[in-house]
């Protein structure tokens, strides 16, 4: 029901196969492309001892990393697999040539490149041209060879047909037809396994992946933390300024009243009604904490109903559609459920709109979530504090925050955390408020 | 009145009994959780129930599900459900069946006897109780949407207790005015926000909430 990464419905085969096709025919041209970049670094490198190469190098190196990124967007674009890609290349700053020269050698995603400069006009580039050839050959078959063959002596030969006569002349264009089909049955093939080989060694060598993770969780790990103790600090902060201070204030009162009891019953009664409303606030106090630190209707119902429920609280009308499992992790419930109050709070606050749509959804192992509302747009995710601490929150869980608000409108945030669910039994049903 | 209880905290279904009883209630059972409060339901057919919305096993809100599964076997059922917090959602569950003899207050409401007594009564003569805290939700937002507009700040007052489900005499002495204008606010009232005047306070009550969760 909301946004997923399938490929939209597939093309006719036919249609499919000659695209493949036409794709191959893309890569193989562009092996000369690789390769000569390739021997250009290398030339580069060569040329690094009598000093020529020192500003022959930089640039050379960000050729073939844009070359290189290009075959891992198609990559990602045709198999829908995403190369991840190496750290950015190292001589992007100042400093000598020496030393940008010197930052590249010590890259290790450069070497990766370099690497597979030279092995992808060899391995890729003869792999794609398996089908080019069967195709084009059939074309010659089927398109060539009928005209020439009369002009031709005895020994003319399409494959192991010698065409001589009008029937072998038809028999070598039903051949050519034959390698055609082959050559369009095998392209989706080729290109699938070339793009496994090109995933393979194009992809960012792992200890570079992971240590780009280690960082991402250090960061995420910290950011938590801190988000931790300030949450523990503001509980603290709330129940000292709050109910222990109603609870001391009642205690106080109290005693001051039981002495009145005795000698003035009137004021002490006045004194006791007192109590009974410091009370109250105590009661509302903690409860209001209770809601911050974790809504009790997110632990009775779930993230669908809580949405339900701060769609009532709402002035905008709400309109909710949940397509949700039975329930989802508690960390993931309580993250989504804030930051839908956070983005519906915007949109009465800053957008002028009337409307919101909320959908919730869980496919492919993650929460989705959108919000749309039908404002004025232009909002700004650097602007608010709010959105930062939305996004924050949710790298977390490896969650993201996209916002899409041209001016003019709608307003169109999506949330999507990966999480588990607790039960595959989906449970779908919208409503209004 | 025929009563009864289900709280799961000892202290509190302590408190709760012996203030029914100071007020002449009889407590007819007193249970702890949810399959013992349906049986009881079913099987003593008390004026009115007073639950507590969280009870074992889960402690999320058992005693809502059983009192709208009660219900659906016995519309109008008469229910007061209590709560530490109140939810919109839930208050708007209670109310989807549009049958009165339905109550939702906070716990500490209890601590107000006489109110609280009255709204037991207003429960078990087939009327509608809603918190204070339910009502000023639902205004704020009518008034943010300007359903509300027309309405002078007096109104505003009168309208809000009626929305509670408060007679007219609980309306005049709460506010201190004279019953004839309670009377001229709430024909006022349902002039300005075009609500069918209705003689019956649960359809007066309803008709307002009505208007109101739009």
């Amino acid at each position: 029901m909301t946004t997923t990464t399938t490929p939209q419905g597939n093309p006719p085969p036919l249609l499919s196969r000659l695209i493949a096709l036409g794709r191959c025919q893309l890569l193989s041209l562009n092996a000369f492309a690789v390769s000569a970049v390739g021997s250009l670094v290398v030339g580069a490198l060569l040329l690094l001892p009598i000093g020529a190469g020192f500003p022959l190098l930089p640039p050379a190196a960000t050729a073939l990393r844009q070359l290189s990124d290009r075959y891992r967007a198609w990559v990602t674009q045709w198999t829908g697999t995403p190369v991840s890609p190496p750290e950015p290349l190292a001589h992007t700053g100042t400093g000598s040539r020496r030393g940008r020269a010197a930052a590249v050698l010590g890259d290790e995603g450069f070497w990766h490149d370099l690497r597979w400069a030279w092995l992808e006009p060899l391995v890729g580039g003869l792999l794609v041209a398996g089908p080019l050839a069967l195709v084009d050959y059939g074309l010659f078959g089927v398109l060539v060879q009928p005209f020439i063959w009369p002009f031709i002596g005895p020994d003319n030969w399409y494959a192991f047909v010698p065409v001589d006569s009008a029937a072998t002349m038809l028999a070598a264009a039903v051949l050519g037809l034959g390698f055609i089909a082959v050559g369009l049955l095998l392209a989706p093939t080729t290109l699938e396994l070339h793009a496994a080989w090109s995933s393979r060694v194009l992809a960012a060598p792992r200890t570079a992946e992971l240590v780009r993770r280690i960082e991402h969780l250090t960061d995420t790990r910290a950011d938590a933390l801190d988000a931790q103790a300030a949450e523990l600090q503001r509980i603290e902060r709330d129940l000292h300024d709050g109910a222990q201070a109603r609870l001391i204030t009642l205690g106080l009162t109290l005693d001051k009243a039981t002495r009145l009891l005795d000698t003035d019953p009137p004021a002490g009664r006045e004194l006791l009604l007192e109590v009974r409303a410091t009370s109250a606030r105590a009661l509302q106090d903690l409860r209001e904490l209770v809601h911050g630190i974790h809504p009790p209707i997110l632990t009775d119902r779930g993230l669908g109903d809580a949405v339900r429920s701060l769609a009532l609280d709402s002035h905008l009308d709400v309109h909710v559609e949940t397509a949700l499992p039975g329930r989802l992790p508690t960390p993931v419930e309580s993250a989504a459920y804030f930051a839908v109050g956070e983005l519906l709070a915007n949109a009465a606050k800053h957008s002028g709109a009337r409307e919101v749509r909320i959908r919730l959804a869980h496919a492919d192992a993650a929460l989705h979530i959108t919000v749309t509302d039908d404002g004025h747009g232009g909002a700004d995710t650097s602007r608010g504090s709010g959105l930062h601490g939305i996004r924050r929150r949710l790298s977390t869980f490896d969650g993201t925050l996209a916002l899409h608000s041209p001016p003019g409108g709608p307003t169109i945030a999506t949330l999507e955390i990966p999480c588990a669910s607790s039960s595959p039994k989906t449970s779908s049903s919208s409503a209004t408020a | 009145m025929r009563v009864v209880i289900a709280e799961d905290l000892f202290l509190l279904r302590d408190g709760l009994i012996r203030t029914l009883q100071d007020h002449g209630c009889e407590v007819v059972a007193a249970v702890d959780n949810s399959p013992e409060l349906l049986r009881a339901l079913r099987e003593l057919e008390p004026d009115v129930a007073v639950v507590d919305i969280r009870l074992p096993p889960t402690f999320t809100d058992e005693g809502l599900q059983a009192t709208l599964a009660a219900r659906r076997e016995r519309p109008g059922l008469p229910v007061l459900i209590l709560s530490q917090y109140v939810d919109q959602l839930y208050a708007h569950e209670l109310l989807a069946g549009g049958q009165g003899a339905i109550g939702y207050l906070l716990k500490d409401r209890v601590t107000h006897t006489a109110q609280f007594i009255d709204a037991l009564r207003t429960v078990a003569s087939g009327g509608t109780v809603m918190d204070p805290q339910v009502i000023t939700k639902l205004l704020a937002r009518s008034n943010a949407r300007g359903t509300t507009a027309d309405l002078t700040p007096r109104e505003h007052d009168v309208l809000k207790l009626m929305a509670e489900g408060r007679s007219n005499a609980a309306i005049m002495s709460t506010l201190h005015i004279s019953e004839s204008a309670v009377a001229k606010h709430t024909a006022s009232i349902f002039t300005k926000l075009r609500i069918e005047p209705s003689a019956d306070d649960n359809r007066r009550v309803l008709a307002v909430l009505t208007y109101l969760k739009r």
